[in-house]
């Protein structure tokens, strides 16, 4: 039997009285597009993080394509390719030199390496661009950057926290493209969180609602929508129909909020 | 197009790698590339960072040395002073590690870094190499700065280097004690500040501007502790001969850039949550 790409049972975690994450059960199936949706300081960052192993997690809670996270962290980290939500690529570097230092962390072959670097940028729209320094790209074109770093190791498991934070619409749904495509073309299982409900309904197959530390509502967006028994409702009615509230209610960290505007500010 | 997924499935996962020497020194490389890289796409740096050593020769060191007050044994003052301003240099920009490390934990870089398959040892190692790196272009530069002031360094290849080695450890300890502190205080304005603290008493702690045996009793003391005055009693040694217990003053940095290297690692787990 395949194991499914991420097995997360019954997680908890706290910075120091603060719960984060209050009682969390995921399971993503291999090569399917799973959003983690809610407001910052749902917890879906933490839970992110915890699946990538930054944060410490007991054995047997976090599996990744059946590998325990806390027993063989460096193992489940091969298979994993991912995207912060702060814009991480490096501007005094070129898009090239950007990919190729992932790929050297990840180990690929050197005889393979050039044309991996050149493959994950060509498959990003960033070929021409390639010997150009980071930090003259647009928002959109980092973030594709990004992708590309992410995609040098051919993950498995791709996970992407908030992808398209700050961007404006055009580079948005380019950003989405790119993700959609390379989930076509490579089969790749794709985790990702985000706040924009409308994104989320329109590209992910499944998709988990979180809501102070908790994780509500698990389905695909039209299932969820279908549940809340309005043909005209949106995958926001639902979250607002779960939290009670509007998503600008909830309470954000400062450390949430500053990543956030950096981020934005950065793009322009 | 098509990339397929070429990392292996599950099952046949190759057994975790951990710290191998050639895991450290594969990261060591990568890192020490991007170091390059960034050296290459800007310079500016290397010429903003030689106006402070630039300084200490010209004036401190030239000055002193007509006024012949500081005893140091039959070398020109300018001779004895270049290797300690060579040290001091490296140390500069070793020191200001934390703060990048601060600032790509909040850029995200540091996050992204320890989702590879890498060590927090190796991450940190690589970190202190590509230290390394950029204070060996900051000792070019000081070299070349002194031996148009007249400073007759050695042009031995072998006792080069040595300058080499010497330049790497100091600066990979520098570095892992910045990352320490880092660690410790987590926040950039507070890192910048201990950094400021701590360079100077270093610096003057140490046998950078005069002999060890002009200082007070309790400094002569503080100086052993000071890794600096070992790499400055190294690179004085091999670069104008004057007596250095090289044995010791290698040893002493080796140990002190492995113990950096396991403390800084301890506290990068700290930095990333």
């Amino acid at each position: 039997m395949t194991s499914p790409a991420v097995e997360v049972r019954d997680l908890h975690y706290k910075f120091g009285e603060t719960t984060a994450v209050d009682g969390v059960d995921l399971t993503v199936a291999p090569g399917e597009i799973f959003g983690l949706l809610g407001p910052n300081g749902a917890g879906k960052t933490t839970t992110i993080r915890a699946i990538t192993a930054l944060l410490p997690v007991p054995a047997g809670v976090i599996e990744v394509f059946g590998l325990d996270v806390a027993k063989r962290r460096m193992a489940v980290r091969r298979l994993i390719g991912y995207v912060p939500q702060q814009l991480s690529a490096d501007g005094s570097l070129s898009g090239v030199e950007n990919v190729s230092l992932f790929a050297r962390l990840f180990d690929v072959p050197r005889g393979q390496r050039k044309a991996k670097v050149s493959e994950s940028l060509e498959m990003m729209g960033l070929t021409e661009a390639a010997g150009r320094l980071a930090k003259t790209y647009s928002g959109g074109m980092i973030r594709r950057l990004e992708l590309a770093q992410a995609l040098v190791s051919s993950p498995q498991l791709l996970i992407l926290d908030e992808p398209t934070i700050g961007l404006d619409p055009i580079a948005r749904g380019s950003v989405w493209e790119r993700i959609a495509a390379v989930r076509a073309e490579t089969g790749m299982t794709v985790l990702l969180t985000t706040h924009y409900m409308e994104e989320a309904e329109q590209s992910c197959d499944r998709v988990g609602l979180m809501h102070r530390g908790l994780l509500g509502k698990l389905g695909t967006p039209r299932e969820l929508i279908d549940e809340l028994g309005r043909p005209e409702a949106t995958l926001e009615d639902v979250f607002r129909a779960y939290s009670g509230g509007s998503l600008d209610e909830e309470q954000k960290g400062l450390r949430d909020v500053r990543a956030t505007r950096r981020t934005a500010g950065r793009l322009g | 197009m098509s990339v397929p997924l070429a990392a292996p499935l599950a099952g046949s996962v190759d057994v975790d790698r951990r710290m191998s020497p050639r895991l450290v020194l594969s990261r060591v490389v990568a890192l020490c590339i991007v170091e390059i890289q960034k050296l290459s796409h800007d310079r500016s740096e290397l010429i903003t960072r030689a106006v402070q050593p630039a300084l200490w020769l010209v004036i401190f060191g030239t000055t002193f040395t007509k006024l012949h007050v500081i005893p140091t044994g039959g070398v020109p003052y300018l001779d004895f002073l270049a290797p300690g301003v060579l040290a001091q240099s490296v140390l500069f920009v070793s020191i200001f590690y934390g703060i990048q490390i601060i600032w790509e934990r909040d850029a995200g870089v540091l996050a992204k870094l320890m989702v590879t398959p890498t060590p927090r040892a190796a991450l940190v190692t690589g970190k202190a190499f590509a230290a390394g790196v950029r204070g060996l272009a900051q000792a070019v530069v000081v070299y070349a700065i002194a031996e148009l002031l007249g400073v007759r360094f050695t042009v031995n290849p072998l006792r080069l280097l040595g300058v080499v080695v010497v330049v790497l450890l100091g600066a990979a300890f520098f570095c892992c004690l910045s990352v320490t502190i880092a660690g410790l205080v987590l926040s950039r304005d507070r890192m910048m500040g201990i950094g400021q603290a701590i360079m100077m008493p270093l610096f003057f702690a140490s046998n950078a501007l005069y002999p060890v045996e002009l200082m007070p009793g309790w400094l002569q003391v503080i100086n052993h502790f000071n890794p600096l005055s070992y790499q400055v009693e190294a690179l004085r040694g091999l670069l104008i001969g004057t007596p250095a217990r090289l044995p010791l003053d290698f040893g002493v940095l080796i140990l002190a850039t492995v113990v950096g290297i396991a403390a800084a690692s301890g506290l990068l787990a700290r930095l990333a949550r």
